[in-house]
């Protein structure tokens, strides 16, 4: 792709990313912010396409996009009953979150803007999934074990919380 | 020209955002979502590095796929909190949860 057009790529992404995830803030309709953040993380995943990235933008929309988004959508229906218009409310402390969050912003950005980087001249790897599979097996190996049984340990507790044990 | 900065840049907005969230909502579900949003900030973060400093070790890559699969166990075990919580108290907002309070 040439440079102007991944230029152009790069904004509108961000654009659509940024927008839509204050969009999940601001909604007054917890479903509307759901939708919001289900287009929000399609827009990360093209972020990471322009990052040669594709086997993680594919993860983010499978994991992110279809099943995360989709299971907040369910636990949204059943935990609101009436209608949907007045249920995502802020609370009174909303000066104060905009106080921390700008100071948080300043900090960040001037660090980023400051920081000398390295940049690598090294070219990025065009396949990278079976590098990451390797990595993962090797490298990596007893992190991949330990998600792994975090993952199986968090889905058990996760049914034996929402199941509830029976009283006597 | 793209560079690091610019994907760095959407990364703290993208964190400062749920952030924000976390700090407003009355929600618990809402907060859940902020704090995906937060998440999806910290990989976009590890994804640009990896591409910038070190493309031929794809470190970034492999931490970012731990960091969605935490984030997914997160959002199974809070939304079965949340469950339990309402079927206990029957509400999901944070600030109704204060039978700890003095």
């Amino acid at each position: 792709m040439s440079e102007w057009g991944l230029t152009v790529a790069f904004y509108s992404l961000a654009t659509i990313t940024v927008a839509s995830a204050i969009g999940v803030v601001r909604k007054s309709n917890l479903v509307h912010s759901a939708l919001l953040l289900a287009l929000c993380f399609v827009g990360v995943s093209g972020l990471y396409v322009l990052l040669h990235a594709e086997f993680l933008a594919a993860v983010q929309l499978l994991i992110y996009s279809g099943a995360v988004a989709v299971i907040m959508v369910l636990g949204i229906m059943l935990t609101q009953r009436s209608n949907m218009n007045d249920t995502n409310p802020s609370n009174d402390r909303s000066r104060w979150a905009v106080a921390i969050c700008g100071m948080f912003t300043l900090v960040t950005l001037s660090v980023i803007a400051t920081t000398p980087w390295h940049y690598s001249i090294a070219m990025t790897i065009e396949d990278s999934a079976p590098v990451i599979a390797r990595v993962l097996l090797t490298e990596y190996m007893i992190a991949f074990e330990a998600t792994a049984v975090l993952l199986l340990a968090a889905m058990v507790g996760a049914i034996v919380l929402a199941k509830g044990v029976e009283d006597k | 020209m793209i560079g690091l900065v610019h994907y760095l840049t959407v990364g703290a907005l993208l964190f400062t955002i749920g952030l924000y969230g976390v700090l407003t909502k009355r929600n618990i579900v809402a907060m859940l979502m902020s704090i995906e949003l937060m998440l999806n900030a910290v990989n976009i973060n590890l994804v640009a590095f990896s591409h910038f400093i070190t493309p031929e070790l794809l470190t970034g890559q492999v931490f970012a796929l731990f960091t969605i699969s935490v984030a997914a166990s997160e959002v199974a075990v809070g939304l079965a909190l949340v469950f339990r919580v309402y079927h206990d108290r029957n509400t999901v907002y944070a600030d109704r949860l204060n039978w700890l309070r003095w």
